[in-house]
């Protein structure tokens, strides 16, 4: 096994205090990388940890606010991903990123020296085109267009592209580090094999591999050192034989738990009192959808919080959406209130009493240019219907009742939405839903990329909801915001539920170990 | 200093530049021909001027509202002209050109005529539901879905009508476009009529809310509960339905049906008067006001330019500048470049990982 | 546990794939040959020589202008002003020529540039302001045949002597056949169309482009130079187009070429260009011309359809295969 780390080499890149803010949050603190020469090395973190903004930065796409990119000991500053390959910077990302519609050896040379005429030789690039994939043990053929091979070959003529030399007028400069973007999402146990031999022989030319996967244990099969970022910042870097399993996932997700102000004993004793268990709201038998997650069972009771937890690539995400009918279950049943129900769009599930706040609330939350005020009104308005009009009056009533309890920093509930922070943007998302008196709330990631303050009060506000009734589900990556407010806990793994338990008195290792695989 | 912000509280103010443009075409016009405000009571009605710009713009006015519900949705609907086209023939088919025996002008008419209305605006309302039908469940995009109602639409109305003229005979028919009353052109009942439909519509119900959504982001509304499909099929049968209307007026303004020039260009008029009235074509909030105004602009600049003798060819160039130019200034390009001292954190370049 | 599994072969010998990309050609192919073979087996004298070089030399100057437009599809945009640009080259030309007595030598490269500049500058707008093609195409549609009846309201006859010997000159073809000069031209341009897009970076930017134009940015071609070359190609064609249409109608008119962008957009379409650019050839679209033809010939051969059938049929036509291309989309997604 090449795990030996090589600490007395000179490091090939070394990124120094890297910071990078987005208005209203802090994408990375302070961030320091290094990479050694023929290394591979592992950039760990969960969802929204900083690692995409660490590979942005490295590859020119976004500039660093502060801090210093060091290239085999001098300053760089790539501009866009193109400076960055020409430097010898590569980026294989992970939805692969070539054309399908094109050849293979096309995709390999066209844009990068072979290809600087304007007439194309095929004989010739086909010919280099085989030459250099037999290299990386993959023999095909190259006339063939890239949509017709599986993912796992595609990644490979990505590689390829990213080991040809560029001819940018000066001496041909060679990769000097590629960068893996979750090279392995979609690939089966035999791809990934396949692709952990391309590495260790790109390793042995001494090119440096910067390894981004949420798979522990591809990360330690392959890598020879981590580097753990967590809320934008570094936990540390550690040499492979010095951490395990357990100890890499506790670094990954941490421990805090937020202070609510609710006391958690308190909760927990209320739930076990004598009074007869209420009937389940929602209960979900074997609910799945092909290619996307299977076998979720659950049972929400009212008034309960019920935390989805898993790594990314888990399903957690998948499982929301089955549940507010954005996408159609073809496996399993549903229950409301003991009565089946099957969702065919998201009004159906609106009707019934859910309410659903993506993850991505940019692209599927907000509605950038309607008012504060529209934003929070629509979802009661559709649960309404068209005819059943709110008065103008009546909509400032329920939108400022909902800025106040909510505490949304604006001066004028008119103003488009898209003028308010990021975090004063998902209370207006909750309040969205919160308008129309839910039943049942599912959550997805609902203080990502969230101050620390709001994220309190958001959480704080959803739990005093529960506490009258409304039941709620939510996914976070953050294991302290789960044990923090949930009743109980549902692993994900793989695309399906793995296990479940009551959060309180549970021990946190127990939950990182079934999260982990055992 | 307080003028200044005066000045900058009164431009902002949101139909202003449409307010504006109008004003001084009408200036102008004044000046040119001070008679041009007067309005005198000949032979019962109304006459002069402004009431010809009125009922001339009659048909723009009423497809420039139907078409800003299209447009806010962040579609298009190119066939407008071709539905214009289409009713009328459709209305003069029905009625049938014939003459009676003693008069020249007929009484006759194979069918009754509100028959004729249901069938020249049913065809239309079915072409629009066809529209939307082909954009929001076949996922077709709105210019191609709208170009091939244009290509065949003109073939279908030159069916209807062989190939000619035909002229229409029935005299009751011509007081949807050329009828008084209570002294008021007829047509500009009609014109309130739809205007007033319109708005109920969409500022007393939600669907106007709803339609603002869709144009802005449909996979946030759908989210969000509003049935996305549905009202943008409704959007786009509305538009048809208003150009039907446009249709039934215009072949009776000129007692003919002609299935070659009826229409012609309006399109371009229509989405010139979406622009001027402040809807962008990008979709999102939208001002059925601010379309009347576009097309009163728009009318007007017709009259001004016949009446200055100027050649009235040189309005299509001029009209087609302008959309370009409107283009320009509601690309995101020039939003960046201007709006950049806006504290907008959602529409900056990074997204954090 | 890490012993060397088998290196990844695949045989050249096909595997059954659903990324056929000469299937939609094929399936016009089929078409045109059904369609054709139906009216030789209904009709007298359908099947002759004559008669398809006949149908050839009429629309000359639709396969032109559509070479043209199926880069600009192949990329994933659209263009309106082809039928415009056209007209309006005929009216530049024949108001050069005939009133203002300039050369053929001199209008003729003129107006191309014209045309080319045209499309650049429209390719410009587009790409630097970021607007969706078909508003700024059909801005310019509008202005271009607005300025045809701003030059003139009426027709404008050519009687210039290089375009009237042009119009009549017949080169000789095989079995007593004869074909026109534009026919030569739309084959040049085919042929040349065709180089471009098979042989060139310029012509594999475009596909790639269409396949993933966030993609082709990554891979580092030049994706903004590339799509407004699109343009100003489709501009020229437009403009080549226009001359050709000189010879053939012998006059400038601005009602030339109207709705000609639909019969485009048509032939590139049913050629098996997908509307989402990224997959087609250059042949198809002139397999696309020859269906479109094909049509009209059966409707004049029927004798008691009125001729705006055409415009009807081949408008359902481009439906058909614009929801067969969703469906495909759709299929091939899950």
């Amino acid at each position: 096994m090449s795990n030996t780390p090589m600490t007395d080499a000179r490091p090939v890149l070394e990124m120094k205090g890297i910071t990078k803010h987005f208005p209203g949050v802090r994408a990375l603190s302070a961030v320091d990388l290094r990479l050694l020469p023929g290394e591979v090395h592992a950039l760990m973190g969960q969802n929204g940890a900083g690692k995409s903004t660490l590979v942005k930065v490295l590859t020119g796409v976004h500039p660093p606010d502060s801090g210093q990119l060091l290239l085999e000991g001098h300053e760089i500053k790539p501009q866009s991903p193109l400076d960055a390959q020409k430097l010898g910077i590569s980026t294989v990302y992970q939805e692969v990123n070539l054309c399908p519609n094109l050849s293979v050896a096309e995709n390999i040379f066209l844009g990068r020296g072979g290809t600087s005429n304007v007439a194309i030789r095929w004989k010739e690039m086909r010919r280099k085109a085989e030459v250099l994939l037999a290299d990386l043990n993959v023999h095909i053929d190259v006339t063939a267009l890239l949509s017709s091979y599986p993912l796992a070959v595609q990644q490979m003529v990505a590689i390829a592209r990213s080991l040809t030399a560029q001819t940018g007028g000066a001496a041909e400069v060679g990769t000097k580090i590629l960068i893996l973007d979750e090279p392995t999402s979609s690939l089966a146990e035999d791809e990934v094999k396949m692709l952990f031999l391309v590495i260790r022989r790109l390793k042995a030319q001494g090119i440096a591999i910067l390894f981004i996967t949420h798979f522990l244990n591809q990360a330690f099969e392959i890598s020879d050192r981590f580097t753990v970022l967590r809320n934008g910042q570094r936990v540390g870097e550690y040499p492979v034989a010095e951490l395990s399993r357990m100890d890499l996932i506790v670094k990954m997700v941490g421990k805090e738990i937020a202070e609510v102000g609710l006391d958690r004993a308190a909760r927990a004793a209320a739930t076990t009192s004598d009074k007869p268990a209420p009937a389940a709201f929602l209960e979900t038998h074997g609910l799945g959808k092909k290619g996307s997650v299977s076998g979720i069972d659950l049972a929400v009771l009212p008034g309960q919080a019920v935390g989805i937890a898993g790594l990314l690539g888990s399903g957690r995400t998948e499982t929301a959406r089955l549940l507010f009918g954005i996408d159609r279950a073809d496996q399993g049943t549903m229950t409301i209130d003991g009565k089946p129900v099957r969702f065919s769009a998201p009004l159906d599930a609106i009707v019934h009493g859910l309410g659903f706040c993506p993850e991505d609330r940019k692209s599927e939350g907000i509605i950038a240019e309607l008012s504060i005020r529209e934003n929070i009104i629509l979802a009661l308005q559709c649960k309404r219907g068209i005819f059943r009009n709110l008065s103008r009056a009546r909509q400032d009533e329920i939108a400022s009742s909902y800025i106040a309890l909510l505490g949304i920093k604006t001066a004028d509930a008119s103003v488009p939405i898209s003028k308010l922070s990021g975090g004063n943007q998902q209370k207006a998302l909750l309040a969205r839903w919160l308008a129309t008196d839910p039943r049942m709330l599912i959550l997805d990631e609902p203080t990502r990329g969230i101050d620390v303050g709001a994220k309190v009060e958001i959480m704080a506000q959803v739990m005093s909801l529960c506490d009258k009734g409304m039941a709620v589900v939510f996914a976070s990556s953050e294991m302290g915001e789960i044990l923090g407010y949930a009743d109980r806990v549902v692993v994900m793994r793989d695309r399906t539920k793995v296990g479940e338990m009551p959060a309180a008195g549970t021990d946190e290792r127990a939950v990182f170990q079934i999260i982990a695989g055992g | 200093m307080r003028w200044l912000g005066f000045a900058r509280q009164l431009t902002g103010k949101r139909h202003f530049w449409s307010l504006a443009m109008l004003a001084l075409l009408l200036a102008y016009n004044l000046v040119r021909d001070p008679h041009f405000f007067a309005i005198s009571m000949y032979d019962g009605h109304l006459t002069g001027s402004l009431v010809d710009i009125l009922v001339r713009g009659a048909p723009l006015l009423i497809i420039s509202m139907g078409l800003t519900l299209v447009v806010a949705t962040h579609g298009i609907d190119i066939s407008v002209g071709a539905v214009v086209a289409i009713s009328g023939a459709v209305a003069a088919a029905l009625i049938g050109g014939q003459l009676s025996g003693e008069t020249g002008m007929g009484e006759v008419t194979r069918f009754a005529l509100p028959v004729v209305i249901t069938g020249a605006l049913g065809l239309a309302l079915l072409l629009g539901i066809w529209n939307g039908t082909l954009v929001a469940y076949f996922g077709l995009q709105p210019i191609i879905a709208t170009l091939i109602l244009l290509g065949i639409g003109r073939g279908v109305a030159q069916l209807i009508t062989d190939g000619q003229i035909i002229t229409i005979y029935y005299s009751p028919y011509a007081f949807f476009g050329r009828g008084f009353l209570l002294g008021l052109p007829f047509s500009l009942f009609i014109v309130a009529a739809v205007a007033a439909v319109l708005t109920l519509l969409t500022r007393k119900t939600a669907l106007g809310l709803f339609i603002e959504a869709i144009g802005d982001n449909p996979v946030a509304s759908r989210l969000a509960g509003v049935r996305a499909r549905t009202i943008t099929v409704a959007v786009y049968a509305v538009c048809s339905l208003c150009a039907g209307i446009a249709g039934v007026i215009g072949s009776s303004n000129l007692m003919s049906a002609d299935g070659n020039n009826a229409g012609l260009w309006i399109e371009l008029d229509a989405i010139l008067a979406v622009v001027l009235g402040g809807t962008p074509l990008s979709g999102g909030k939208f001002s059925l006001a601010g379309s009347v105004m576009g097309a009163l602009i728009i009318q007007t600049l017709a009259t001004t330019i016949l009446s200055a003798h100027v050649a009235p060819e040189i309005t299509l160039v001029v009209k087609g500048i302008v959309v370009f130019i409107v283009s320009i200034l509601q690309s995101e390009r020039i939003k960046m470049l201007l709006g950049s001292n806006r504290q907008d954190p959602t529409r900056t370049k990074g997204t954090p990982g | 546990m890490n012993r060397a599994p088998a290196p990844i072969e695949r045989a050249p010998s096909r595997r059954p794939r659903r990324d056929r990309p000469l299937l939609p050609l094929a399936v016009t192919t089929g078409l045109f040959l059904i369609m054709y073979g139906a009216g030789a087996y209904h009709f007298e004298n359908f099947f002759s020589l004559t008669v398809f070089l006949n149908f050839f030399i009429d629309n000359a100057f639709l396969a032109i202008t559509a070479f043209g437009m199926t880069f600009v599809i192949l990329t994933g945009g659209i263009d309106l002003s082809v039928g415009s640009v056209m007209a309006l080259t005929t009216m530049v030309s024949a108001t050069l020529v005939e009133n203002h007595g300039w050369s053929p030598a001199i209008v003729i490269p003129l107006v191309l540039v014209m045309g080319a500049a045209i499309g650049f500058v429209m390719g410009l707008v587009i790409q630097y302001f970021k607007i969706e093609a078909f508003i700024i195409t059909l801005a310019g549609m509008f202005i271009a045949r607005g300025f045809c009846y701003v030059i003139s309201v009426n027709s404008i006859p050519i009687t210039n002597s290089f375009y009237t010997d042009v119009s009549t000159l017949r080169i000789p073809f095989l079995f007593d056949t004869s074909i026109s000069c534009n026919v030569v031209l739309a084959l040049v341009v085919l042929a040349v169309a065709f180089y471009l897009a098979r042989y060139t970076r310029f012509g594999r930017t475009v596909y790639a482009i269409g396949g993933s134009e966030q993609s082709a940015l990554l891979m580092g071609l030049p994706v903004a130079r590339t799509k407004v070359l699109v343009y100003t190609l489709s501009g020229f064609c437009s403009a080549l187009a226009g001359v050709a249409m000189t010879f053939y109608m012998l006059s400038g008119n601005g009602l030339h070429a109207l709705g000609m962008e639909l019969d485009a957009i048509a032939a590139v379409v049913v050629g098996g260009t997908m509307l989402t650019g990224g997959s087609g050839y250059v042949i198809g679209t002139m397999v696309g011309v020859l269906i479109g033809g094909t049509i009209q010939q059966l409707i004049i051969f029927k004798g008691d359809l009125s001729s705006w059938w055409t415009k009807i049929v081949i408008g359902l036509l481009l439906l058909a295969f614009c929801l067969l291309q969703r469906a495909f989309a759709r299929t091939k997604r899950t």
